[in-house]
C-alpha cells in the first residue's frame, strides 16, 4: 500500500506485456478545436444508464422543463441521473433505440428543446478547498456523472466504494491508446487545467494519497499542455508507450505501478482507482460550477465527413444531427462504427442518441473498412501470444473454443481475455479470433448456468426422496396397534445392551435349567416304587 | 582359499528380494483393489453429473441417480431423452462407449419446457404435487396449485395424473439478449454480433 503511496526515488514506467500500434489516425480530428454543438431538433435521453440500475422518470409527456434540471428519481441514492440538456417540452416517454453494444430497444425521455435554451441557477464554488468533502461528493453525486471510459459504470457508486476501501492511488487515464479517438487529447490540449483540478477534488473526496495522469507519448499536444498546468498542481504526470491497449485498466495499472492485479480481483481491492480524463473533467465542472454533466467530448471522424473534429456533443444528440454537423459525403459514407476502430461496434441503425460513453463516431468508407477477408486455418505462427496484454495463448484459445473445450477455455484463463483484439489485428490467417472467445466466454457462462441449475434440482430430487422416506417410515409408527407395547428385543447393537447384564440373564437362564431338570429328576425318583432297592436297578435309572 | 561366490550370501539376498518383492506386490494390490473400490463409487457421481436432473424417468428408472446406478453395472446409455445427442456423446466419452441414438423406446428430444397449470381450472387436488418429483408445485387441498417454473425441470410428471388437464408444458420463453456465436469458417464476417428473435 505505502509502495502504491510513495514510490521512491527512480520512479519508472513499466512497460505492458505485448501490444500493437497501429497506425493513430488522430490527426484529422485534432486539426480544429473542440467545437460547441448547436441545439439538435430532438434530444433522446435513455433511461439506462448501467445495466443494475434503473431509474423512473420524474416528468410527464408535455411537462417544459429547464436546462439542467433532472428527470429522474432512483431508489438508489448514488444513481447517475438524467438531466435535461436544453430547455424544452418532454415530447413522450417511450421505448427507443440506442446503442449499447448492439442497438437494442430502451425506455426513453424524448425532448424537444425550444431554442431559448434558459438554464436553472447553479451555484459556483470559486475555491474547492474550503468545502467540506461530504459538500464535495454531494455535488459529484447530483452531476449524474458516469464513467466515460467504456462501460459507463456510475461515478458516484466507483467513488463510494473507494472511499471505504482505502484507496492510495489515483490514476487519471488520458492514454486513449485506441485509433481514431482524439476526444481526451482535445481536451488536455484546451483544458488540462480543468482536468487537474477535477483529478485533486476526487483525490480530495476519495482520499487517495497519490495522484497520477497518465498519458500516452505521442499525445505532444496534451503533454505540454498538461505539463505548464502541472506548475499549480499536486498531480504527477507518467507517460506510458504509444501502444495499444495501454490505455485499458489492468494494462495502465501495471504500467503505473509495475504490478500485476490478480485475476477476478478489482483494482480498489489493490488501493487503486482509476478515473477516465472525460469523467475527471466532469467531476471538476460538477463541483465548480455547480452544473450537473449534460455533455461530454465526443470525436467525429473517418474519412467520410468533410470536417473531422472533436464536438462537445449535449447527451441525447441523435447520431444523425452530429455527423452532418461535419458534413457527411453522402456517396462514400458506407458504415458508421461507435467506438475506435479496434473495440467498436458498426452501428446498423444511424437513429440513435449520443450517451455519456459515446467517445467517437467513425463515418468510414469503404477503403476505411474493407471487406474482411476469408478466415483460413490457423498456422500456430503464435504473433498473437506475442502481442496478447494479459499473456494469454490465443492460438490454443482458439482451438479449444471451437471443440467447446470448456475445461481447457477454463484452465487457459478464457475469462481474464479483455477482448482487445490485438491478437485478431496481427493475426496472417485474419481468424476473428475476439469472436470466437466472446463466444467461448458466452458458452462458459451457459455451461456454468445449466450446472447451477442441474445441481438445484439435484439437491431438490435428493430432499424430495427423504421426504419421502421419512413420511413412509412416520406412516408405519401410526398404523401400529396401542395395546402392543412397543418392546422391540433387545439386539446386540441397540445402546442398551451391557456385557454384564448379558452375563446375569445367561446365569440366569442356566439356573432356571438347571432348577428344571432338579425338579424332573424329583419327580421321577418320586415316581420310582422305594421296595425295589436293587442298586443296580437304581443305577440303571439314573 | 574361500569359494568366489558365496553361496550362503546368495540365498540370503535372494530371500531378502523374495520378500521385498512379495512386500511391494501386496501393497500394489490392496492401493489397486482400493482405488477400484473408490473408482465406482465416484464413476456414479461423474455419471449423474453428466445427466441433465431433470428426474422425468423417461429412462425407465425413478430418477438420475438410479439411472447412473444402472449405467455403472452396464445398463444402456441411450435412454436420456432430455439429455440427448449431447449427454450420450459425454457418456460415451467418459465410459469409453461408441455413442448411440437415443433409445426411441424412451421418448424422443424435446425442447426445455415448463409445466404451467391453468389456475382457473385447478380442483386443488394435489395429485400433481405428489408427482412432482422435485417439489416445485405449490398448493394445498382444495386449494390452487401453481408451478415455481424456475425450479421445474419440465419432467411431464404432473401432467398425466391431474384429473381436470389442467397443466399443459409450455416451451421456455426464447432468450432475447444478444449472443455471441462461433464464426463461421469463411464466412468473412468480421464481427457478428447475432441478435435471436
Amino acid at each position: 500500500m505505502s509502495k502504491l503511496a510513495h514510490p521512491g526515488r527512480g520512479r519508472r514506467v513499466h512497460g505492458i506485456a505485448g501490444g500493437i500500434t497501429p497506425a493513430a489516425n488522430k490527426a484529422a480530428s485534432l486539426r480544429s478545436r473542440i467545437m460547441p454543438c448547436p441545439l439538435a431538433p430532438l434530444y433522446t435521453l435513455p433511461l439506462t444508464q448501467y445495466k443494475s440500475v434503473p431509474l423512473t422518470p420524474a416528468v410527464q409527456a408535455g411537462d417544459y422543463v429547464q436546462k439542467y434540471q433532472r428527470l429522474t428519481t432512483s431508489a438508489n441514492p448514488d444513481a447517475a441521473h438524467v438531466h435535461a440538456p436544453t430547455s424544452g417540452r418532454i415530447a413522450a416517454i417511450r421505448n427507443c433505440l440506442i446503442a449499447d453494444r448492439v442497438e437494442t430497444l430502451a425506455p426513453c425521455i424524448e425532448l424537444v428543446p425550444d431554442g431559448a435554451d434558459t438554464a436553472l441557477g447553479c451555484s459556483p464554488v470559486p475555491d474547492f478547498r474550503k468545502l467540506p468533502t461530504s459538500e464535495l461528493f454531494q455535488r459529484i453525486i447530483d452531476a449524474g456523472i458516469c464513467g466515460m471510459g467504456g462501460a459507463g459504470f456510475p461515478v458516484a457508486q466507483k467513488l463510494r466504494l473507494a472511499q471505504s476501501a482505502d484507496c492510495q492511488l489515483l490514476i487519471i487515464n488520458a492514454v486513449e491508446c485506441e485509433p481514431f479517438i482524439s476526444a481526451d487529447h482535445a481536451l488536455l490540449r484546451e483544458r488540462a487545467a480543468d482536468v487537474l483540478l477535477g483529478a485533486e477534488i476526487v483525490q480530495t473526496v476519495c482520499r487517495a494519497a497519490r495522484c497520477v495522469i497518465a498519458l500516452k507519448r505521442d499525445m505532444h499536444a496534451a503533454i505540454s499542455a498538461t505539463r505548464s498546468a502541472l506548475a499549480h498542481s499536486t498531480v504527477e504526470m507518467l507517460l506510458v508507450d504509444s501502444k495499444y491497449p495501454a490505455g485499458a485498466e489492468r494494462q495502465l495499472i501495471e504500467a503505473v505501478t509495475g504490478m500485476q492485479l490478480p485475476a477476478g480481483s478489482l483494482p480498489l481491492e489493490a488501493g487503486i482507482l482509476m478515473l477516465n480524463a472525460g469523467t475527471t473533467y466532469a467531476c471538476g465542472q460538477a463541483v465548480v460550477t455547480g452544473s450537473p454533466c449534460i455533455s461530454r467530448i465526443t470525436t467525429l471522424t473517418g474519412s467520410a465527413l468533410t470536417t473531422p473534429k472533436n464536438f462537445e456533443a449535449l447527451i441525447g444528440t441523435p447520431v444523425t444531427f452530429l455527423l452532418e454537423l461535419c458534413g457527411v459525403k453522402q456517396h462514400d459514407h458506407t458504415a458508421t462504427v461507435l467506438g475506435g476502430s479496434l473495440l467498436g461496434v458498426e452501428l446498423a441503425s444511424l437513429a440513435v442518441p449520443s450517451t455519456q460513453t459515446t467517445n467517437c463516431l467513425i463515418a468510414a468508407t469503404s477503403a476505411d473498412l474493407p471487406q474482411s477477408e476469408p478466415e483460413l486455418a490457423c498456422i500456430r505462427c503464435g504473433y498473437c501470444a506475442d502481442v496478447c496484454p494479459v499473456r494469454l495463448l490465443p492460438q490454443q484459445l482458439h482451438a479449444f473454443a471451437r471443440n467447446h473445450a470448456h475445461a481447457q477455455l477454463q484452465d487457459y484463463g478464457l475469462t481474464e481475455c479483455i477482448e482487445c483484439g490485438a491478437c485478431d489485428y496481427v493475426c496472417p490467417s485474419h481468424i476473428p479470433l475476439v469472436q470466437y472467445f466472446r463466444a467461448g466466454k458466452q458458452e462458459l457462462r451457459d455451461a456454468t448456468r445449466h450446472f447451477e441449475q442441474a445441481e438445484s434440482w439435484r439437491t431438490r430430487f435428493q430432499q424430495h426422496q427423504y421426504r419421502l422416506k421419512r413420511e413412509k417410515e412416520s406412516a408405519r409408527e401410526r398404523r401400529r396397534p396401542e395395546s402392543q407395547p412397543t418392546s422391540a428385543p433387545v439386539s446386540r447393537h441397540s445402546p442398551a445392551f451391557s456385557r454384564e447384564q448379558a452375563q446375569n440373564e445367561i446365569a440366569a437362564a442356566v439356573a432356571r435349567s438347571k432348577a428344571r431338570q432338579q425338579a424332573r429328576t424329583n419327580r421321577l425318583l418320586a415316581s420310582v416304587p422305594k421296595s425295589s432297592g436293587d442298586p443296580e436297578d437304581s443305577g440303571g435309572v439314573a | 582359499m574361500y569359494p568366489l561366490i558365496d553361496t550362503a550370501l546368495i540365498r540370503l539376498l535372494l530371500w531378502a528380494f523374495l520378500l521385498l518383492a512379495l512386500l511391494g506386490l501386496g501393497v500394489t494390490a490392496m492401493r489397486y483393489w482400493r482405488r477400484k473400490l473408490a473408482d465406482q463409487h465416484s464413476l456414479v457421481d461423474r455419471i449423474n453429473a453428466l445427466l441433465p436432473q431433470t428426474q422425468c424417468g423417461a429412462c425407465g428408472f425413478e430418477g438420475c441417480l438410479p439411472y447412473a446406478r444402472a449405467i455403472a453395472n452396464g445398463q444402456a446409455i441411450n435412454q436420456c431423452p432430455p439429455g440427448g445427442d449431447g449427454t450420450i456423446i459425454r457418456l460415451g466419452n467418459l465410459l469409453n462407449e461408441l455413442p448411440r441414438t437415443l433409445n426411441p423406446a424412451h421418448g424422443v428430444v424435446v425442447e426445455p419446457r415448463v409445466a404451467f397449470i391453468r389456475e382457473d381450472e385447478c380442483i386443488g387436488c394435489t395429485k400433481c404435487i405428489r408427482a412432482c418429483p422435485v417439489d416445485a408445485i405449490l398448493g394445498g387441498p382444495k386449494l390452487m396449485h401453481t408451478v415455481i417454473a424456475r425450479e421445474c425441470t419440465g419432467c411431464d410428471l404432473c401432467v398425466e395424473p391431474c384429473p381436470v388437464d389442467c397443466i399443459e408444458m409450455r416451451p421456455l420463453g426464447p432468450d432475447h439478449s444478444p449472443r455471441w456465436v462461433l464464426p463461421n469458417s469463411g464466412s468473412g464476417t468480421r464481427t457478428s454480433l447475432e441478435v435471436t428473435r
